[in-house]
Parts: C-alpha cells; structure tokens; sequence
C-alpha cells in the first residue's frame, strides 16, 4: 500500500493521492497533475519551481534540505520557513499523511 | 477560437503547449504528433541519470498516459510528418494519414550534428539525443571499457563523468583550449577539467579528430596532428542541428532555424513554433537567438499557446541553464556576450563559488557551481537589470543583491 500525502493547491482546493515510495514529491504532483507544481528543470534542483509550503507539524520529520536546496528557496516566490522544493523530497512509507500546500506563483 | 491544434513534436516545449492550452481554456481538438514511440519524456537526464541506469525509463516522463486521457489530448506517437501543406492547413504522416490543422504548433526540436571524417559510419559510434541513442550507449558501457568522447560541451563531459562513475577508462577530446569555451569562463572550464581529472578523466585540448580507425567496429579516433586514440566505442557530442525539413519544405522561413517573430509565430500567421528548432528575436539582447535549453522550450512554448488563443505575449525572459557533473552543479543564468569585466565570487578551491559578468554595473551573467544562492539571486537581478557594485561584488560575504 502506497503512502498517501495531500496537496493543498493556491485555490485552496485539497487533493490526497497515492504516491508510489522512491520518487520524489514533484513527481507525485506532476502524476496527478498538481495545479502550481511546474518543476521546469525535472527534479534537478536548478529551477525552483516545484515550491511547496510543508505543514508544520511534517517540518521536522522530513529529512533536512541540502545546502543547493536552502540556496534555491532564499529567491523563491515568497519563501517561509517551511519551505521546500518537492524534488528533493523522497516518498517513504514514513510520509503517509504528508500534507502541503502549493503556493501562489513559483520562482 | 474552434477548430483544431495539432502540435508536432513530443519533447518539452510539445508537452508544455497541451498544459498551457487547456489550462488556458482550450477546450476544442487537441492533437500531438511525435516521431518517437514513447511518451513525451524528458531529454536531460538522458546523459546523467538515465544513462547511469540510476532513473527507470518511466520516470523521464513529463506526465502520464491518464495525464493526456485527462486533457484529451490525442496523442499520435512513432509517427514522423513528412509534408505540411499550408494551402489545406494539413500535415501528412509517414503512414500517409492527413491531419488538419486550424493552428498548428511546430516543436520539431534539432538532432546532433554528426561527423563527416572517414570511418564515421563505424558501429560503436554513438550521439546522445534521444532515448534509443541512450539505451543503445548504455548497452556498451561496462567497466573498463574505453570510451574516447568527441567534444568537451556538456553533453560530452556530462557523458564522461557518468561513464567514468560506472568504471570506463574516458578520453576526452576537445578542439578548443579549455572544455566549455563558448558557454563559460576561463575559471569554470579550469575547475571543471580539474573535477574530471580528479576522477580519471583524460582532457586533451587543442585538438582535431581526422578519423575514426576500425574494420567494422570503431577501434580508435586518429587525430590531425597522427595521435591515436584507441576506443571499444566513441561518443561525439559536437553540437546539434535545427530540425527545419519539414518547415523549409513548406515555404516557411527558415535560418539558423524556423524564423519566429517575439511571439512564437512563423511567417505562417497560423503556424507557430517553440523550443530547440528556432530562430527568435529578443527584446532584450538585440538580436536573433536559437536557444538550446529547456527552459527556452518551455517559455516559448507557453507563449507559443497562449498566442495561438488570441493572446499576444512576447517571450522575453531571462535564459537559464544547468549542468550535473559528478556531484558538482553548474547554474548559468543571463548571457555573457558583450561583458566587460568579469568577477569571481568566493574560492573555486572551495568547491562552491560563482563567476559574475559585467557590462559596467550592468550584471549580464552568472555562473554559479554548487552555489545556487547566487545563482537565484542573479535570475531576479539580471531580469530587473539592477545596477550592482563589481567591486563589492567580490566580497562573498556579501549577499549579490546588496552589493550595489
């Protein structure tokens, strides 16, 4: 059974899908075709364009970013400190209930 | 507007259009046409990841098959269009099936340029563009084979970092002084030949291949000045082609790639065309380009859709591209054409450090490697045109943007 993580979208409308344990968060989104997850560069962390708010409460709980990640998201659209590129997000069965929501504009 | 689109060609900036389309409210016949079988996948990975065997093939899809279901978009795949007629707004297949068009949106991409010198024809030859060029290439790599690589761009050192990592014994040849001459400075292409020495690599620079030596395999690559380089297979990666056949065929205007106007139009105003294969003028640089990136692809293409609605977007944006070489990352955003002074930021010998060009205060270009602060901060700079301070620029400690 896949982990299933939710996707808040700018609207506000809330969509939860199965996300396959491997690939990486943008993927998921790009699969089920998140409204706002661009991804331009394919997960190479060279575009900052599959920015996402995580949750509070899953902050911690996530592996933290490397440094080429917190040097995208300074220049991010409108970065808080619970930013982060979904590229670099790896699906484990860990993530089941991962909820986050995609900001307004991206990069 | 009714009636229908038909796009030609599967690769980012084909993709792309289906998305902007229907996002933007197309809801009329939507059809893309691709020569390749596969589903629209993604190029650049194809000389990193994939090619490392470390990504399967699904996962270069841009979207999935239920994607296209979803977008009602037809999806006429392993198709090539060998003839477009403007006079019926119609495109035939090489299976001769006819397809009209009321729009239609060329992204025929470009192919690698080959070589011509004797012994070219060899088997064990390879390009690196297209997935069967990928799977064909990673059917040879084993370790301890002996790969002679053509070409020191980026699809030849990235080609020669991932067959280093799987344990091939890489040679790679470069006409140039220095790997990258045309897209970065002196100080990169130095730290770069330094990163591929660390791992075995072996550039020679300042040299001409004559020949490929070989009964019916390629067993060598003879160069100009008698040197022979012994190879169990070749990968040459000198450039590539506009693919404009099919356009030129059809009386489109055509140099250096399909000539488009600032939004996306061809010299057919219901004929469109985005990504690898054209020629645009840009506001801001002045002149014509033929960019080869993704990013490139995917902004023309969007704006390519959304002027085929009756919109009127001109593409104007800030060109960007990366490079993945072993665990270095090169970001390069802006053209350095016509910089005066050029500043480096912060210690190559750190591993992380960036190269910022100047026209005056005018900051043109940055190359960041494994530096993607700066690299960001430069995106809203140089599309801002902010005047910046070269000399406080130097200062790493300074962030790019305050350095004014």
């Amino acid at each position: 059974m896949n982990p299933k993580v939710r996707f808040v979208e700018a609207d506000g409308r809330e969509r939860e899908v199965q996300a396959p344990v491997g690939i990486s968060l943008m993927e998921t989104a790009k699969q089920h075709a998140i409204v706002g997850i661009v991804a331009q560069c394919g997960g190479a962390c060279a575009c900052a364009t599959c920015h996402v708010y995580v949750d509070r409460a899953w902050v911690e709980r996530l592996p933290p970013p490397e440094d080429m990640e917190v040097g995208m998201l300074e220049s991010a659209w409108e970065p808080r400190d619970n930013s982060r590129l979904s590229c670099q997000i790896t699906i484990t069965a860990a993530l089941d209930g991962l909820r986050v929501t995609v900001p307004e504009e991206q990069a | 507007m009714s009636g229908t689109i038909v796009i030609i060609g599967g690769g980012q900036a084909g993709a792309q259009a289906i998305d902007t389309l229907r996002r933007a409210g197309y809801a009329q016949r939507l059809v893309l046409i691709g020569a390749e079988p596969e589903l629209p996948y993604q190029r650049p990975p194809l000389s990193k990841k994939f090619l490392s065997g470390e990504l399967a093939e699904e996962r270069l899809w841009f979207r999935h098959r239920a994607f296209y279901d979803e977008h009602r978009a037809e999806l006429v795949l392993g198709k090539m269009a060998i003839r477009l007629d403007r006079a019926t707004q119609s495109v035939v297949l090489d299976d001769q099936s006819i397809w009209r068009y009321d729009r239609l949106l060329l992204c025929l991409g470009a192919s690698s340029r080959r070589l011509t010198c004797a012994g070219s024809d060899l088997a064990g030859v390879h390009y690196l563009r297209d997935l069967r060029d990928a799977w064909a290439l990673r059917s040879e790599i084993r370790p301890g084979a002996r790969v002679v690589i053509v070409g020191g761009g980026y699809i030849g050192l990235e080609t020669a970092a991932t067959c280093a990592k799987l344990g091939c014994s890489v040679k790679v040849l470069e006409m140039a002084d220095r790997i990258m001459n045309r897209v970065v400075a002196p100080v990169v292409s130095s730290f770069f030949a330094a990163e591929h020495e660390k791992h075995g690599i072996d550039i020679v620079l300042d040299t001409r291949v004559a020949a490929l030596a070989g009964s019916e395999r390629v067993e060598a690559v003879v160069c100009a000045d008698g040197t022979v380089h012994p190879a169990d297979f070749v990968v040459v990666g000198v450039g590539s082609v506009p693919t404009t056949d099919l356009a030129r065929a059809a009386g489109l205007v055509c140099d250096n790639g399909i000539v488009v106007d600032e939004f996306c139009r061809t010299s057919d105003p219901s004929i469109y065309a985005a990504g690898d294969c054209t020629n645009q003028p840009s506001p801001r640089y002045g002149r014509r380009m033929r960019l080869e990136s993704v990013d490139n692809a995917f902004e023309q293409a969007k704006t390519a859709a959304q002027n085929m609605l009756g919109g009127a977007l001109i593409h104007d944006r800030v060109p960007w591209f990366w490079s993945d070489q072993f665990d270095d990352k090169l970001l390069i955003v802006g053209l350095s054409q016509g910089a005066d002074r050029v500043v480096v930021r912060g210690d190559p010998q750190a591993r992380s450090f960036s190269v910022c060009h100047f026209s005056g205060r005018e900051l043109l270009a940055v190359e960041a490697i494994n530096h993607s602060k700066d690299y960001m901060a430069a995106r809203k700079l140089i599309a801002e045109r902010v005047n910046l301070d070269p000399e406080r620029v130097q200062d790493p400690s300074l962030a790019l943007k305050d350095a004014s």
